[in-house]
Parts: structure tokens; C-alpha cells; sequence
């Protein structure tokens, strides 16, 4: 059965001053789905999620080969627009990293890189984003005071909202609940579940409970190969590489 | 003891300037020009001067310095261009302040026919203070947390909006810093204002009148022995303006800092 693509990546290689990171990647991410991430540490995880966004482009040293395309197009392309594009791919970080400004400003950031945006309309952008990361009720009434003083399950929701406000077609998420407690984790969960219907995301989860929790397909990564990829149910319960198995049963990592 | 001894060589100094020189300090003496080379009168066209040099220091110091360390830190890092900027403001940061006032005479006063002037001296102090502000600046913007540019960027910043937008705002405390500590220097300055600016204790015109700082006022009344007594109450006023201004500045970067957290 043929099947949508959001994300193609084909044969791709990231090496960290010539220390592969990533070693011949092939994997189709299919659109408005969760598609999960794991495998232990320095597994590679989070330099493919900035290799989509072309954050690895900051990293001194980095080099790669192959090829990743959204929606068909080349994002290695020396034609191709690296703003537009990390504006159509947010991303969440794995601290909840807050801007020192107020709540608006965090969220307003993306926005106003752009251009110019009359004060109503961007209030409107600001309110949707909250909305859809469902933090507008425990911020609305104090929108112009410093997101620092914000608790960590708000703060990584705002980040949420800052990353909605631009409206992009992917969302990248790196351990977006490493450094919350069970019920900040629980309601950016049930977020994530809510934002599928718009969204592509893909998830590094902080364990594989929530891999399984929330997501629709999962691939396992270990020292930078792709071990085996599949629907959840199957990665999780019959996968069919003794690596993927060792990990899942919890004999490592 | 260490700690000890430095707060008692301060308390000394004040303690001595001040013992000798608040008697003098009425309204007068600040808003009278001097007379008779400034054995009367008060120090008005000093303070004029100072300000005036000071102004023209910073105002052309700051922002090449400020600029030069965003160069620094977010254009080019470690390329050869960055280490031989670095290298060159290690190296201005050693230099003797009369050799800045030597460069100053040579190359504002005479090549650029300048003459003894606001203008030349407050280039020749913009020069001897670039050192300060590139350092300080970098080492505010290198304090910055490396995820503040990831988010900027992540979100579609260019580098001149993550720049702008992301890093220096936070950094901004520590550029002011930088810029106060340059001010006391501009101030406090002597051996080079003498060479640049000359000493004239005629109220300036314009960027190319001469004129006379306070310090270097203070210098001339003690090392001519003009009056004791006057240059007392110069170093008094001069120490006076540090402080207000030092105060000044912390207020408004505590203010900035409360606004935004």
C-alpha cells in the first residue's frame, strides 16, 4: 500500500568532525501521526531531529551525506530558504528554555521575525497559540509578566505555544518532558495527543512508557544505526531485531 | 585581610581628598569659571570639558567596541580574522595610556590637523578605552546560554534578529558595565587628555575648542603649585561625579534587570 510521506530521509550520514553520528538512515515519517524516536543516550536521536531543521548547521565540525526531503523537496539544497523552512518545522527543546521576557514576547518571538503584524492581529496569534497548547487559562491574565516565573510544565508549554505560533507543518519534539514531574508530563501529553489532528511530530520521548503512550510508529536507534522501524504496537511488543527487544524488556539502557 | 587593607586604602584616599577639599565645595565653586589660572574662582569650564571629552569618548568607543565583540563572539569565532582582532585588543589593553596620548598628538593633533581639541581627545580616549568595552562585552555575550540562539534561531531568526533579539538584551547589564568602567577611565584620564586636548581653561566653542578636564586641572594646580587648595576641591568634585555616576548607572542596570526577570 502506498503511503503519504512528510519526511523522507534517504541514505543519510552525520559526522561530527569525521565521528559518524548518524550511519545510513532510511525512514519515511507519514504526516499528522506521532512518530517516536528512542534508544539509549548518544544514540544519535537528537542530531537527526536538528538535521530536519538544519540546526546542525550551527555545530561547528558537522558534516553529512545523503539527503532528507520534505515533501519531496531537498532541504539541503543550497536554493533552499533555511528561514522558511525552520519556520515550517518547530522545534522543542528537551529543557524548557523560555527567552527572558514576558509570556507574550516568548510567544510573539516568531512572529515578529517575519514582519510586520498590527498589535491585534498578534494578540490573536498569541491567544491561538496558548489555546493550542493549553496553557491559555493559566495565563491569561498575567500575559505581560516574565515567562521565567513560570512553573516547568508551563514553561515547556509555552515553548509549545512559541513553536505553534509560527503555524508550521512539523513538530519536532526532544525529550520535551525530561525535566518535568508526572502531571506537567501528563497534560503536555494529552497536548500532544490534540495536536496530532494539525500536526507531524516527532517525538525523542524520555522513556519508552510515553513512546508507547502517544505514539503511532517508533524507531529504535542505537550508536547511530536505525535498528528497526514500525507501527508501536509491534515495536513494542513483537520486534523482530533481538537489539530492539534487549531494550524494550529493559536488559539495557 | 587582603579584603581589609584594600577598603582602608580607599577610606584613606577619600578620607584625605575630602578632609582637604569639602570646605571648598559650595555651589560657587562648580558653577564659576576659574580665575588667575584657577587660584580663584571654581571649576566650571573643567567640568564642561570633562563632560564634553567623556561624551565624545564613549559615543565613538562604545558602539565600535560593542560591535567589534558581536564580530567576536557570533560572526566569526574562531577564525583567523577573529584571533588577530583578539590578539590586537589584547594587546591595546597593555598599552601605556601616554602612548595613547603620544598617538593622539601625533596622528589627531598634527597629521589630521585636528589641533589641541575636544575632538582629538575624545578620539584619542575612544582608542584607550576599546579594549575595556570589547572584553567586557564578549564576556557578557559569552555568558549567554548557547540555547537562547537555538531557540532564535529554530524559530526562523536570522542571525542579525537572534543577535539583536535574543542575546543582547540579556547581555545588556554587562555592556553598561563596561561602558561605566570606560566613563571612570575617560574621567580619570590625564597624561593622554593633556597631549590631545591641551589645557585651556577657555569655556569651549565647539569639537575643535581646546579645553581642560578636571583631572587634568587638578594635575596643573598641584604639580605648578597654583593652589593646593583649589586642586583639593577639584579632586573632591571629581571623586564626587565617579560616584554619582557610579550609582546612577547601577540603579538604572538594577532597574533594567528588575523590569525584565
Amino acid at each position: 500500500m502506498l503511503q503519504e510521506t512528510k519526511i523522507a530521509i534517504k541514505d543519510f550520514n552525520f559526522y561530527y568532525d569525521s565521528v559518524p553520528a548518524l550511519q545510513n538512515i532510511n525512514l519515511d515519517i507519514q504526516p499528522k501521526k506521532i512518530f517516536t524516536i528512542f534508544g539509549p543516550a548518544r544514540s544519535g536521536k537528537t542530531t537527526l531531529l536538528k538535521s530536519f531543521n538544519r540546526l546542525t548547521d550551527l555545530m561547528f565540525g558537522g558534516s553529512h551525506t545523503g539527503a532528507i526531503f520534505l515533501d519531496g523537496m531537498d532541504i539541503y539544497d543550497p536554493k533552499v530558504d533555511l528561514i522558511k523552512l525552520r519556520r515550517r518545522i518547530g522545534m522543542v527543546f528537551d529543557l524548557p528554555t523560555p527567552l527572558p521576557m514576558s509570556i507574550f514576547d516568548n510567544v510573539a518571538y516568531g512572529p515578529k521575525l517575519s514582519k510586520f503584524i498590527s498589535k491585534k492581529r498578534l494578540a490573536e496569534i498569541v491567544e491561538k497559540a496558548l489555546r493550542s497548547a493549553v496553557l491559555w487559562e493559566e495565563v491569561k491574565d498575567r500575559l505581560h509578566t516574565s515567562a521565567l516565573r513560570l512553573s516547568g510544565g508551563q514553561q515547556q508549554r509555552l515553548c509549545i505555544a512559541r513553536v505553534l505560533a509560527l503555524e508550521p507543518e512539523v513538530l519536532l519534539l526532544d525529550e520535551p518532558c525530561s525535566g518535568l514531574d508526572p502531571i506537567s508530563t501528563a497534560s503536555i501529553e494529552e497536548t500532544l495527543l490534540e495536536l496530532k489532528k494539525d500536526y507531524t511530530i516527532v517525538l525523542v520521548p524520555h522513556n519508552i512508557q510515553q513512546a508507547s503512550r502517544v505514539a503511532d510508529r517508533a524507531g529504535f536507534f542505537l550508536n547511530g544505526d536505525l535498528v528497526e522501524e514500525g507501527p508501536v504496537y509491534q515495536i513494542f511488543t513483537k520486534p523482530t531485531d533481538k537489539r530492539t527487544e534487549d531494550y524494550v524488556t529493559g536488559r539495557f539502557g | 585581610m587582603a579584603a581589609l587593607s584594600t577598603i582602608a586604602v580607599m577610606i584613606l584616599i577619600l578620607f584625605q581628598i575630602l578632609k582637604e577639599g569639602l570646605p571648598i565645595l559650595h555651589l560657587q565653586f562648580f558653577l564659576d569659571s576659574p580665575k588667575e589660572m584657577g587660584r580663584e574662582g571654581g571649576i566650571f569650564s573643567t567640568i564642561i570639558g570633562t563632560a564634553a571629552l567623556t561624551v565624545v569618548a564613549i559615543v565613538v568607543g562604545a558602539p565600535l567596541g560593542v560591535g567589534t565583540a558581536i564580530f567576536l563572539r557570533e560572526y566569526t569565532r574562531e577564525s583567523k580574522v577573529g584571533r588577530m582582532i583578539r590578539f590586537g585588543t589584547d594587546c591595546l589593553a597593555g598599552v601605556p595610556s601616554i602612548i595613547f596620548g603620544l598617538f593622539g598628538f601625533v596622528f589627531f593633533v598634527i597629521r589630521l590637523n585636528m589641533g589641541w581639541s575636544i575632538l582629538s581627545g575624545g578620539l584619542t580616549l575612544a582608542a584607550m578605552i576599546l579594549s575595556t568595552v570589547i572584553s567586557t562585552t564578549e564576556e557578557s555575550i559569552k555568558a549567554i546560554p548557547y540555547s537562547f540562539r537555538e531557540v532564535s534561531y529554530s524559530l526562523g531568526g536570522t542571525r542579525w534578529q537572534t543577535v539583536t533579539r535574543a542575546v543582547l538584551p540579556s547581555a545588556l547589564p554587562g555592556i553598561f558595565t563596561g561602558i561605566l568602567l570606560s566613563i571612570g577611565r575617560s574621567i580619570g584620564e590625564t597624561a593622554a587628555v593633556i597631549l590631545t586636548a591641551g589645557s585651556s581653561l577657555v569655556m569651549p566653542t565647539s569639537l575643535f575648542s581646546p579645553i581642560r578636564t578636571m583631572s587634568v586641572h587638578f594635575y596643573i594646580l598641584a604639580r605648578e603649585g597654583i593652589s593646593m587648595k583649589m586642586a583639593y576641591g577639584t579632586g573632591a568634585a571629581l571623586i564626587l561625579l565617579v560616584l554619582i555616576i557610579n550609582m546612577l548607572a547601577q540603579w538604572m542596570i538594577n532597574r533594567y534587570i528588575r523590569h525584565r526577570a
